[in-house]
């Protein structure tokens, strides 16, 4: 960017845990650098000050699980020139999508006393269930540097560099022997898209796809393998369902063994 | 008869969503309420039926600010129910991890939520324009107990090497090497922060608060001990319920957690360095002194240097249990799943953390009921206010609410945590 105004970035949180919000601020080498180039318009977790919009940027973390939100993510998309969902529950509705399985009612029961306070949507959907998103930014939670590469790529008008072949390939390139061949464990890297550089083979224990699933997946052939590895149906129910239980090819695999 | 309301309808860096309604009559204080709008997730709804094994991934997700601390809190309850004793080096690498995190989570705060607020600033981006250096340090200080978190726990948000019974893959003394050399910065880098944090000007403003902590004989306290307090509670872990309740009020999505005999009380830094002072490693004690802080300290605006103080000594123990560590035979102690019952208790950063697991014989979770340590402040966060706008009704409008968002920010309140939870009767329909 070489015009004098730099670009306003907003940051706006859904149902979530903060954590992919917190990843800018966990860029501590870059942040100071970062906020160089771009205006922090929009940031409650990081600042009291509030700039009005339209924003060049918006980066959106959370699902949408309440009648409020579902209204609000709109008036977000109109102010926004560029939307960017940011993590796994703004890209498939997050663990809180687990509700969708089941009856809402049931869990506000479960943790409230008095639910006729608590106002909520059935189900948990991701953000472009409701608007039109202009990129998804996997991960549960995202990996900073491919944020701040997302954030440097649309602001000089280039395509993102985020690789979306699997876990698997990640694995291979790092030299991780294969935690389900070599050792029986059950591991979702097969079908999970890549972008956390392969962490849980690489510290013993199988994948868990927190960047949900990779661009064509092949869900059968890995339960048919977690069978063949020991596992029921109420194992690879709960495998599939984690924290993009909702993104369609788990969902799917879910329901076939439910 | 003048009527006067403050409202914030977005807290600012806080981690959630939450507001500030306060209502004033004549100068006095006739309503507050601590608004929390952040959306329920309902975590102890969905954690029925999953396994044991699971809860400390999917209870990281309640908060990315403090995800160690929720498997802190669930592997030690599932080993409480299960019976498995983890010590020795095994139980010094989990205070080492939790170390990381308070570094982390404490330097966020001290320096990025709160401090821009003693200084006159909307945040640490403004402030960096004429303090540099000083936020520079922070982040960098900051940085290490990520280095900590992510090196052995895998990655800095949501750690992936946590499981009951320990860990799953383990490090040299030689690969830690480098942590050694960056911890020896940070603890100058936190000492030279209880200075700065020192000479910051503090409203007057002190309560005669109930402080509740965990409290271990032979160390400051992460992971476990009794829960006690200054006013005569001394209880374990196992026993919380029977002295604690959670109240569901309109206003929040969080439940109010209150003493049953005595209502409002206070977790976090302030209340476990008021009940461990003594624990404390002799350097932190002795920059605490000299900040003036005294062994007891009941001004919450102070809690900045109290956090200070914590990052010190989390420094210096990290640094002492690298040093002393020799690698472990295994990773991590085995058991069996049974039909059992577990409770846990641990510090997470913003205080006490309790976790109840019910397990069936194979394993699943049949109830689940968490209480973090934000839904525990709501009440005192209230009073405080309730208390501090009369003081303070000479201000401008724009001031007294600075000054009360400043008063909620002693607390580092994460409404996302405080939302998923609370009640959660073991009640069966």
């Amino acid at each position: 960017m070489t015009s004098k105004s730099k670009p306003k970035v907003a940051v706006w949180k859904f149902a979530s845990c903060d954590g992919c919000q917190l990843s800018l601020l966990d860029c501590e080498d870059e942040l100071l650098a970062v906020t160089q180039e771009i205006e922090i318009a929009h940031f409650p977790e990081a600042s009291r000050a509030v700039m009005k919009g339209p924003y060049d940027l918006s980066l959106v973390e959370g699902s949408i699980t309440t009648p409020h939100d579902a209204e609000r993510i709109h008036k977000i998309r109109r102010a926004s020139k560029f939307l960017i969902t940011i993590g796994a529950c703004a890209t498939a509705g997050g663990i809180q999508a687990l509700r969708n399985f089941k009856d809402v009612n049931e869990f506000v029961s479960i943790v409230y006393a008095t639910p006729a306070y608590i106002d909520t949507l059935q189900k948990s959907t991701p953000i472009s269930d409701h608007i039109k998103v202009d990129f998804e930014l996997r991960g549960c939670p995202i990996d900073k540097m491919q944020l701040v590469e997302v954030i440097s790529a649309f602001l000089n008008g280039r395509k993102p560099n985020t690789p979306a072949h699997s876990t698997c390939i990640e694995c291979k390139r790092r030299g991780t022997v294969c935690v389900m061949v070599a050792q029986g464990k059950m591991c979702m890297g097969p079908v999970t898209h890549a972008g956390c550089g392969a962490l849980c083979p690489s510290y013993n224990r199988g994948c868990y796809g927190c960047f949900g699933p990779q661009e064509t997946t092949n869900t059968g052939s890995l339960s048919a393998q977690l069978k063949k590895l020991g596992a029921d149906n109420d194992e690879i129910v709960r495998t599939f369902r984690g924290f993009n239980a909702y993104a369609e090819p788990f969902r799917k695999e879910s329901e076939l063994h439910d | 008869m003048t009527k006067k309301t403050i409202k914030v309808d977005y807290l600012a860096r806080v981690e959630g969503e939450g507001g500030l309604y306060i209502k004033m009559k004549d100068d006095a204080v006739v309503d507050v309420k601590l608004k929390i709008f952040e959306p329920p997730r309902f975590f102890e709804g969905f954690l029925r039926g999953r396994d044991y094994q699971e809860a400390s991934d999917i209870t990281a997700r309640i908060c990315g600010i403090c995800p160690v601390a929720y498997q802190m809190s669930a592997v030690h309850a599932m080993e409480n129910a299960l019976g498995i004793k983890v010590d020795g080096p095994l139980r010094e690498l989990r205070r080492l991890l939790y170390c990381g995190e308070w570094i982390e989570s404490h330097t966020l705060h001290i320096y990025m939520l709160h401090a821009p607020d003693f200084l006159g600033y909307p945040d640490a981006i403004k402030m960096a324009k004429d303090h540099k250096e000083i936020v520079e340090q922070g982040l960098k200080l900051k940085k290490v107990g990520n280095q900590i978190v992510s090196f052995l726990g895998g990655r800095e948000i949501h750690p992936v090497n946590v499981r009951v019974g320990g860990f799953y893959k383990l490090f040299t003394k030689q690969e830690f090497e480098p942590l050694i050399e960056a911890l020896k910065w940070a603890r100058d880098a936190a000492l030279e922060t209880v200075r700065w944090t020192a000479q910051l000007p503090f409203p007057e403003f002190e309560q005669d608060y109930e402080f509740v902590a965990l409290h271990h004989p032979e160390e400051y306290p992460f992971n476990e001990g009794r829960i006690i307090s200054n006013k005569g509670l001394d209880i374990d872990c196992s026993e919380y319920e029977k002295h604690f309740e959670e109240e569901h009020v309109e206003h929040s999505n969080a439940l109010h957690s209150v003493l049953k005999e005595r209502g409002a009380y206070f977790v976090g830094p302030m209340a476990r360095y008021n009940l461990n002072f003594d624990q404390l490693s002799p350097l932190a004690q002795e920059a605490a002194l000299e900040a003036g802080l005294g062994k007891e300290c009941r001004n919450p605006f102070k809690s900045i240097i109290i956090r200070s103080v914590e990052v010190l000594y989390a420094c210096d123990e990290a640094l002492r249990i690298l040093q002393s560590y020799e690698k472990p035979e295994l990773p991590f102690v085995s058991g069996e799943p049974k039909e059992a019952t577990g409770f846990a208790c641990t510090e997470a950063p913003r205080g006490i953390l309790y976790h109840h697991y019910r397990l069936d014989g194979q394993g699943k979770i049949l109830d689940a009921k968490i209480v973090p340590p934000t839904s525990q402040n709501q009440k005192t966060i209230e009073d405080d206010l309730r208390k501090f706008v009369p003081q303070y009704i000479q201000l401008s409008q724009e001031e007294l609410t600075w000054q009360c968002e400043q008063a909620i920010r002693n607390y580092d309140p994460c409404i996302s945590c405080a939302t998923h939870f609370l009640k959660l009767d073991i009640e069966r329909t």
